[in-house]
């Protein structure tokens, strides 16, 4: 019971850091209709900026994580102003293929500035791990700050989409973006502003997946990236606590997977039960059915 | 992805074939080297390139025969690997010191096989790598010689009963090694209590791994793996107050000089290599002075393999009388017909060669005391 209890504890603490990945996913999705596939490397980047603002410019854990936040905060506006905006008319695909496009872009440069080697990321979180039940049980300093993280993120963006002007500007955008401008929104505007937030949250995400995960290297993003816009799609892409249910669903799911049915086969296993929410429920667990009008 | 691949054959070809046109010979004998200089395997890679350097540099002030070291990389993937062997070949070597690691040394062993290219790999240690090719030989010990060593290593030292494994289902390097590994411990009663996998694209969560090992109450856990994912494991072990002794083998090797790893977490890690660089012989402290002087590092057992490869390389020439103008497929005859003669006193023990490619040498275990290797007998 106390094994079952800790590879539960365990899935909570990598599907904290999938929902907190999945969280900016799906905002950029809800708002712009767009897959950023470069999130997973906008997270790789703000890993790197914290490495380097603790490790070499010595830095605080929190001002690094600032600055990280900062620098993932320009080099989303400055990618979507580059990379996406001109492709506002163009087909969703052509935008699908630029994002990839942009996630290997990323990639490259991060391994240029700061070579292919590993590194080894120091954790930011100083609180020390909980042991219950005799030390059987352990719940990390990372994993605590990395849920806390996550409610608050999630109230705080359904406080901001619903209560704010720009926030509801941004539902408006979402639902129709012809509308929107007739009612005199600033479409790109808020295009931009989601980014920007959708990045400030993968320079979060990037220095907890790295505290947890602590290997930091060019393609670090990349597969928390896929299995997060997996969760977000699951848990109903564009719902902001969807992508927190499904992140956290999705990381006990595989967790359990690897613990009781193969540790080899836990990804294949969380794509089955993906398939199987997908075919009940199209939309995802909290995804909202859009009826076109004709 | 495919397509990207496509692209990037074109464009090989059509830099291969530029490159014809420049080969030209000279009077050093080319050795083609290639490894993953970039990415993450990048340590093993560039390790090999400074340590064969370093014995090139030397070989060269000797006088007589010169050697002129090319370098490619591979990025560790069996197809940019096979783009480098040719592009090393327009370049006009000779004779292939290569590859560094297994996967890309398994497909370019092959083409190096049809197109009669002697190759000598200084760490790719897989038997697939050497497995029917007469062309092919290793300076590293082979897969099964590194898990059946690991187990009576741990069997005569008595430094466990009850042992766990974790290895990478999707490594050939890795399944060899735990394959021989447990073979070798059920003939000597070593007790394997857990035994557990990862992927290579599931390698960041082994909470479910250790948490395995914990509870069988593995007191040694074999890590049949490179040094990226231990360091995981040492992280998340420790994270969990789960301290067995960790015993890995050469992929363990430069978990050391990983940045930002906090070593602590590695005291006390055992692995099996051939070279330690406190050993205390002349031969092995020039090198390593040599070693630290140029890299600002102490040299891994890959640079030390890489540096042993080009002198095996060197007195085998030396034996067939190999010169500047002899053909690539030429000298790759006369070598496997010295391989079987010569032998070489190098930094990794004395070796000689079988005509299978697998060479014997000694191997032994060293263990991470306050950062750093130390001979674990001591």
């Amino acid at each position: 019971m106390i094994t079952f209890l800790s590879h539960l504890v365990n899935g909570l603490s990598l599907g904290s850091v999938y929902a907190i990945i999945a969280l900016g996913y799906s905002m950029v999705y809800g708002i712009a209709k767009m897959l950023n596939f470069a999130h997973g490397d906008v997270i790789m980047v703000g890993g790197y900026i914290c490495f380097c603002a603790t490790q070499y410019w010595g830095m605080s854990p929190l001002l690094g994580v600032l600055l990280s936040i900062v620098v993932c905060t320009v080099l989303g506006v400055v990618i979507e102003g580059l990379a996406y905006k001109p492709l506002r008319q163009a087909t969703s695909l052509a935008v699908l293929i630029t994002a990839i496009g942009v996630s290997y872009f990323l990639q490259n440069i991060a391994q240029i500035i700061w070579g292919a080697n590993p590194k080894s990321f120091p954790s930011v979180v100083s609180i020390p791990s909980i042991f219950l039940f005799d030390g059987q049980m352990v719940i990390s300093g990372e994993t605590m700050v990395t849920v806390l993280a996550n409610i608050v993120i999630m109230i705080a963006l359904t406080l901001f989409t619903n209560k704010t002007k720009m926030g509801k500007a941004m539902r408006v955008v979402s639902e129709d973006r012809g509308a929107a401008e007739l009612m005199g929104i600033n479409v790109n505007f808020t295009i931009s502003l989601t980014f920007a937030i959708g990045s400030a949250l993968a320079a979060v995400a990037g220095v907890l997946l790295c505290s947890s995960y602590p290997v930091l290297q060019p393609t670090t993003g990349s597969m928390p990236g896929i299995k997060a816009f997996t969760a977000a799609v699951f848990g109903g892409i564009g719902s902001i606590p969807g992508a927190l249910i499904g992140g956290l669903l999705l990381g006990v799911i595989e967790i359990l997977g690897k613990a009781y049915v193969s540790t080899e086969l836990s990804d294949a296993l969380v794509f089955a039960v993906l398939i199987v929410v997908l075919l009940v429920k199209p939309t995802g667990l909290l995804g909202k059915a859009v009826h076109e009008k004709v | 992805m495919k397509f990207r691949k496509l692209v990037a054959a074109v464009l090989a070809l059509a830099m291969a074939m530029s490159l014809c046109a420049f080969a030209s010979a000279e009077d050093t004998i080319k050795i083609g080297m290639s490894g993953p200089l970039t990415g993450g395997a990048a340590v093993y890679g560039l390790a090999v390139e400074r340590g064969a350097q370093i014995a090139v540099d030397e070989i060269n002030a000797l006088g007589g025969v010169q050697l002129e070291l090319l370098a490619e990389d591979d990025e560790n993937d069996a197809e940019k690997g096979i783009n480098a062997f040719n592009t090393l070949l327009d370049k006009g070597a000779q004779m292939m010191l290569g590859t560094v690691t297994t996967t890309p040394c398994i497909a370019v062993s092959a083409e190096a096989y049809a197109e009669r290219v002697f190759m000598l790999t200084p760490s790719a240690s897989s038997t697939k790598v050497i497995e029917g090719k007469d062309n092919m030989y290793q300076v590293c010990f082979t897969d099964p010689a590194q898990g059946s060593a690991s187990a009576q290593y741990i069997v005569d030292n008595a430094l466990a009963t009850k042992v766990g494994i974790i290895y990478n289902s999707g490594s050939d390097y890795s399944t060899g090694i735990t394959q021989t590994f447990e073979e070798k411990a059920a003939e000597l009663g070593l007790e394997i209590v857990a035994k557990q996998a990862f992927t290579s694209d599931d390698n960041s969560d082994f909470s479910v791994q250790v948490a395995a090992m914990k509870d069988a109450g593995a007191e040694l856990v074999f890590l049949p793996i490179y040094y990226t994912p231990a360091s995981m494991i040492l992280k998340q072990a420790a994270s969990v107050g789960y301290e067995p002794t960790f015993f890995g083998v050469d992929g363990m090797d430069g978990i050391l000089s990983l940045e930002g790893f906090d070593t602590s977490l590695a005291e006390g890690v055992m692995l099996l290599t051939p070279f330690s660089a406190d050993a205390e012989d002349e031969k092995t402290q020039k090198f390593v002075s040599t070693y630290q002087n140029l890299y600002g590092e102490v040299p891994n057992q890959f640079a030390a393999d890489a540096y042993d490869g080009i002198y095996a390389l060197y007195t085998a020439i030396q034996a067939a009388g190999i010169t500047a103008e002899t053909s690539y497929a030429d000298a790759c005859d006369l070598l496997i017909a010295a391989f079987q003669e010569i032998t070489v006193e190098g930094l990794t023990g004395t070796m000689t060669w079988v005509s299978t490619g697998e060479v014997t040498k000694t191997p032994m275990a060293v263990v991470i005391k306050n950062g750093v290797y130390v001979s674990a007998t001591k």
